[in-house]
């Protein structure tokens, strides 16, 4: 074993102390952010899977097979090296010129991988929910479309929100990979300190520490959302 | 078109080639390890289950990137020497894989009905045989698909060794591109290859998941 001196100061001394809460800070709005993407986008894709019609029901699958089936690491680099790119020439130098292109670039493709993955758990909710509640929502007179939005979706949701949470720490977990294009987020930080001050252990694992006590929080936040829309009589734990 | 990945197939297929040792060496050593780790989580004796438990559940809330980082600062320390990035990254992906094979063999084991043991007693088993004829085969059909699964995630996972500077597909891709600058078919061709390793192995998964179904065993 090599004499290594351990120096944790490097956590808090300046400016190391102010770049890991700027980067928890960005960790947290990279989660968030791309979680009102996914959500929404999950939530849409996921009744598309359920439909009737074979062609959107083709649509669904055709992205949560192509989302899931490709490393996160690889969609994040090809949006944000040939993303701009697909839109011409003319408009890929002013897409390039953006300030801060790499946030929103993460943001974005953090939110369409994680869609594909809630999706898949709308759709699980949708089989979970019997054919009579269909029929009877029919039967009230509502056409398809309110059958869905007022009454399966919202039936859905109640139901998916133990495999939502996991989600949603999930999101997190994978917003580090958003280091990779330079996004200074909470792993881009102490991989950074390890640069100026070679002390990178010390800095992983206070960044480590950073993504239990978010994990922690998320589940307690979670927990008060369960207890809050749980569907009386149906879900007993 | 797409004649920038033909002059540079050899090299980018060698890195896909890493990738499949990478995911190969993680799945020996995380199904292995993933064993023991299921073992420990179904224990009653408190400090083997203690222990184990925690291992589990930190490793199981933090980014595998940075426990390929970890592992990359703290093996120098630990051997004395810088290790080559293949061997640091196998060894992260290894003890972070074996957390999520771990409950994958906890879940497999739990699935086995103490009436079911029972039954094969009642038959005239022995422990060994009840083991060998009734609980591991059961239990084995059960996990199947979600080993499966979990080794498509872990083959996934191998592109993260990007961090480290391992010489992977991506890595090279990136090299590539900085000279060509050939993005969309580049990182299109990256994606492809990826796509069809893994739905492959998905179908393949889904495939025992059926039989498993009509055969009654889940």
């Amino acid at each position: 074993m090599l004499a290594y001196k351990f120096d944790w100061s490097v956590l808090w001394r300046q400016p190391y102390g102010e770049w890991l809460l700027s980067g928890i800070w960005l960790t947290i709005q990279l989660g968030l952010l791309a979680w009102v993407i996914a959500l929404f986008l999950g939530i849409f894709l996921g009744t598309l899977r359920s439909s009737h019609w074979p062609w959107l029901k083709f649509l669904g699958s055709l992205y949560v097979e192509v989302f899931r089936n490709v490393p996160f690491l690889v969609q994040l680099f090809f949006w944000f090296y040939a993303g701009p790119m697909l839109f011409g020439k003319e408009l890929q130098f002013k897409i390039n010129a953006i300030s801060g292109l790499n946030y929103y670039v993460a943001i974005i493709g953090l939110g369409l991988y994680t869609a594909s993955r809630v999706a898949e758990h709308v759709r699980a909710g949708f089989a979970s929910i019997g054919q009579g509640q269909f029929q009877a929502a029919l039967s009230t007179g509502m056409t398809h479309l309110q059958m869905y939005w007022y009454v399966i979706i919202p039936y859905a949701l109640r139901v998916i929100v133990p495999p939502l949470t996991t989600e949603f720490l999930t999101i997190f977990k994978n917003s580090s990979v958003a280091m990779t294009i330079g996004v200074a987020e909470t792993t881009f930080v102490s991989y950074k300190i390890d640069n100026e001050t070679f002390h990178g252990l010390e800095a992983t694992t206070g960044a480590m520490l950073v993504y239990l006590v978010l994990g922690f929080c998320v589940v307690k936040l979670m927990g008060i959302v369960e207890t809050k829309v749980r569907i009386p009589g149906l879900v007993s734990r | 078109m797409f004649d920038a990945v033909q002059r540079n197939l050899p090299f980018l297929l060698a890195g896909f080639l890493m990738n499949l040792q990478l995911a190969a060496c993680a799945l020996a050593g995380g199904i292995f390890l993933g064993m023991l780790v299921g073992l420990g989580r179904i224990s009653k004796r408190r400090w083997i289950y203690g222990p184990v438990t925690a291992y589990v559940n930190v490793l199981r809330n933090i980014p595998l990137i940075l426990v390929i980082f970890w592992f990359y600062f703290v093996m120098p320390i630990l051997v004395g020497k810088t290790l080559h990035p293949f061997v640091s990254a196998a060894i992260s992906f290894i003890v972070f894989e074996a957390t999520y094979f771990g409950e994958i063999f906890r879940a497999g084991y739990q699935s086995i009905s103490r009436d079911l043991v029972a039954a094969a007693y009642s038959t005239g088993l022995t422990y060994w045989q009840t083991a060998r004829y009734i609980m591991i085969p059961i239990a084995f059909r059960r996990m199947l698909p979600s080993m499966i699964t979990q080794s498509i995630i872990t083959f996934q996972d191998t592109s993260l060794a990007y961090v480290i500077g391992l010489q992977e597909m991506v890595r090279r891709t990136t090299i590539v591109d900085s000279m060509e600058v050939r993005s969309i078919e580049l990182y299109g061709f990256v994606a492809v290859m990826f796509f069809v390793f893994c739905f492959a192995g998905s179908r393949v998964s889904r495939y025992f998941e059926e039989k498993s179904r009509k055969a009654n065993i889940l």
